[in-house]
């Protein structure tokens, strides 16, 4: 593939506020069409990244390309073809559903305005709601609502921080397959978030961490470049051996989940050598796949020791 | 239920952290009020002295001399020009160069020395009634004293009975002293600072406060076309206020109108946008909306008191005038004065239109080049 086909192609992407490094070195590559997740603990600088990438900040140091264009100096090209739907809802609360569309599709310069906005209107199915203010929304048509704005315009790339935080499952899996729709018809997408289903909705990944890339490629990837082994430990007085079992050599990672246990860590046979003594006869010890959580929380581990 | 001392404490030792944190703020509650208190303390004065006077000498006679140096001393009036015709009285008057202007008839003298009791005349720019009501009355006194050292020997008798010479006061403008005649074209000025700078410092605050600035940075859209697009439909409220007050000063307050209202019309619109911009200024400054509301209320008391709406401008220490003239308040207060009650036309109002101007390029200067059209 020709790089000037990417999507999105940076390199060095650098941003300080004062003298800390907020965003650290990092390179991205996005192909057109693919849904790209873009992950990591809260301030590691993923949206500090995404207003980079359209223009909200000025990066300190990197170069490349966003869509074909110089993503430093060609901002300006770069926002007319480019939707970025914000973490917090930023549309006027004091304005209508439809108000709220048409003033975007006017900022944008949209020629065939009022049909862009019935069309945006009856693709997200707000066409009864068109009249109720914008502050009035639940949650959930909150997000609807701003990403049906973030499309007005058509762009060719969207740029989503965290759109799914605060809305329930079912708006949240109608919300992606959405996305997956609309890639299919050629739209890229990069987008933040915390959730691990949604992770694994992605076709590639990359995470980070106090501003450093540490892993991406697609979720097999990542897990198997993680190389973690995690044991699943079953029965009972589990919460009594979890607390023996944390900190001993070679155990990265002790998480409850439920009635059984997650035991993880990147030196197999240490692990074992440490945990497997503690195993009494009403407990059931297996070997299982490592999770994306697991691969990820070690990974912030490792980068909190290397990095703060 | 009960009051808790306890439950009562904690809101008042979280309220004095949160005052803290905010620095802005703590500083205008703090340093703002000891900052006026200094600063109108010492600029107001409601008893106007040194005023500006302009004096038109015909007859130019020991007696004239005697008077105009009794003028002066009684620290009222300042003598900064020499007319040479009463034209040039009338136009001084009308271009707000000079408060008064007295007027010696050529045979002053002459009727004086015969025991005529000649008149002088002593005429005043009346649109502030408070501005001239003490210095008239230290005149009339004048009469009577200052040219006692003067009329000695055989002219003696002329101080005996009635006073030698009379003064006839000419209020111009506003003969009758009513001060609603002044205060209401003020009020178009005071109202529109007030309202203008409000609304626009909450504009931009607004939009930072509540997220929707993020979106609208990763927009296409320009600064030129947010703070523009911000400004024009306060205008037309602009317009509104003065249409308000220009119909209750015509049909409540019967305010003369002199001047033409078409020029008033378009020459508000300088003064209107010159206040917008302070307000989108003060926006890009403030941090949130509060600090936005205070700034244009710390702008708004000095343009109150400053600028000769509530007390006489002349009435000022030099450096409080000179602080005053930065404020376009000032400026349109003198502007619409004269066009209402002088019936000025542009060319009087001209050199207090283009320091409104200056105000409004460097303010929006500011402005634009403190709007980031980035959140560095």
């Amino acid at each position: 593939m020709d790089t000037s086909d990417y999507a999105i192609d940076v390199r060095g992407v650098t941003k300080k506020f004062g003298t800390r490094t907020v965003v650290n070195d990092i390179a991205m590559q996005v192909r057109p069409g693919e849904i790209y997740g873009f992950l990591g603990p809260n301030g590691s600088g993923k949206t500090t990244f995404l207003r980079m990438l359209c223009g909200l900040l000025t990066p300190d140091g990197g170069e490349g390309k966003c869509l074909g264009l110089d993503f430093r100096s060609e901002s300006a090209e770069i926002k007319k073809r480019v939707g970025y739907m914000t973490q917090k809802f930023s549309f006027y609360e004091d304005l209508n559903i439809e108000e709220n569309l048409d003033f975007i599709a006017r900022l944008y310069g949209m020629s065939q305005r009022k049909v862009a906005v019935q069309k945006s209107l009856e693709r997200l199915g707000m066409v009864e709601r068109r009249k109720q203010l914008a502050g009035t929304l639940s949650g959930g048509w909150k997000q609807r609502l701003a990403l049906a704005a973030c499309l007005i315009h058509e762009p060719k790339l969207l740029l989503l921080d965290e759109p799914t935080a605060g809305v329930d499952p079912k708006a949240r899996r109608d919300f992606w397959d959405e996305i997956h729709k609309l890639a299919a018809d050629g739209l890229t997408f990069l987008i933040t978030t915390h959730y691990m289903d949604e992770a694994s909705r992605c076709n590639r990944l990359a995470y980070i961490a106090y501003g450093n890339l540490l892993a991406r490629g697609t979720v097999d990837e990542v897990i198997k470049a993680g190389g973690l082994t995690t044991w699943e430990i079953s029965g009972e007085n589990l919460a009594a051996l979890a607390e023996k079992i944390r900190g001993l050599p070679g155990v990265e990672q002790v998480v409850a989940f439920g009635t059984t246990l997650h035991v993880s860590g990147r030196d197999a046979e240490k692990l074992n050598a440490s945990v497997s003594p503690l195993i009494s006869g009403a407990q059931r010890w297996t070997k299982i796949e490592s999770g994306l959580e697991d691969v990820f929380i070690s990974l912030m581990e490792t980068a909190k020791d290397n990095f703060s | 239920m009960r009051f808790n001392f306890q439950r009562f404490w904690a809101i008042v030792v979280k309220e004095f952290i949160q005052m803290r944190r905010d620095r802005l703020t703590f500083g205008m509650m703090i340093g703002v009020p000891m900052i006026q208190l200094i600063l109108f303390g010492y600029a107001i004065n409601s008893n106007p002295k040194h005023l500006p006077t302009a004096v038109y000498a015909a007859d130019n006679s020991v007696f004239s001399r005697s008077f105009i140096w009794g003028l002066r001393n009684s620290s009222y009036f300042d003598l900064v020009r020499e007319a040479h015709s009463p034209a040039e009285i009338n136009n001084l008057l009308a271009e707000n160069k000079v408060q008064f202007a007295v007027t010696i008839p050529v045979d002053f003298s002459r009727k004086l020395l015969r025991g005529e009791q000649p008149d002088l005349l002593l005429e005043a720019d009346a649109t502030d009634p408070s501005a001239v009501g003490f210095a008239q009355a230290a005149v009339s006194g004048l009469a009577t004293t200052v040219l006692n050292r003067d009329l000695t020997g055989p002219l003696a008798k002329l101080q005996a009975t009635a006073p030698p010479f009379n003064v006839v006061s000419h209020q111009h403008y506003n003969p009758e002293s009513i001060s609603q005649y002044n205060i209401v074209p003020g009020l178009m000025g005071v109202m529109l600072t007030m309202t203008m700078i409000m609304i626009t410092g909450l504009a931009i605050t607004r939009e930072r406060e509540r997220g929707t600035m993020e979106n609208l940075l990763s927009t296409p859209v320009h600064p030129g076309e947010v703070i523009v697009g911000k400004i024009v439909p306060y205008i037309m409220v602009g317009y509104v206020q003065v249409i308000l007050v220009l119909l209750a000063a015509k049909f409540l307050f019967n305010v003369p109108m002199l001047g033409s209202v078409p020029l008033l019309f378009l020459l508000v619109l300088l003064f209107i946008v010159a206040n917008l911009a302070v307000g989108i200024t003060f926006s890009t400054i403030a941090k949130n909306q509060l600090q936005a509301v205070q700034m244009a209320f710390f702008f708004f008391l000095p343009s109150l008191l400053l600028s000769g709406y509530m007390f006489p401008f002349r009435g000022m220490p030099g450096w409080a005038q000179d602080l005053g003239e930065c404020l376009p308040l000032t400026h349109f207060l003198r502007v619409v004065r004269g066009i209402l009650l002088k019936g000025n036309g542009l060319a009087e109002t001209l050199p207090d239109l283009w320091p409104i101007a200056l105000f409004l390029t460097v303010v929006l200067a500011i402005g634009i080049k403190r709007y980031r059209q980035t959140l560095d």
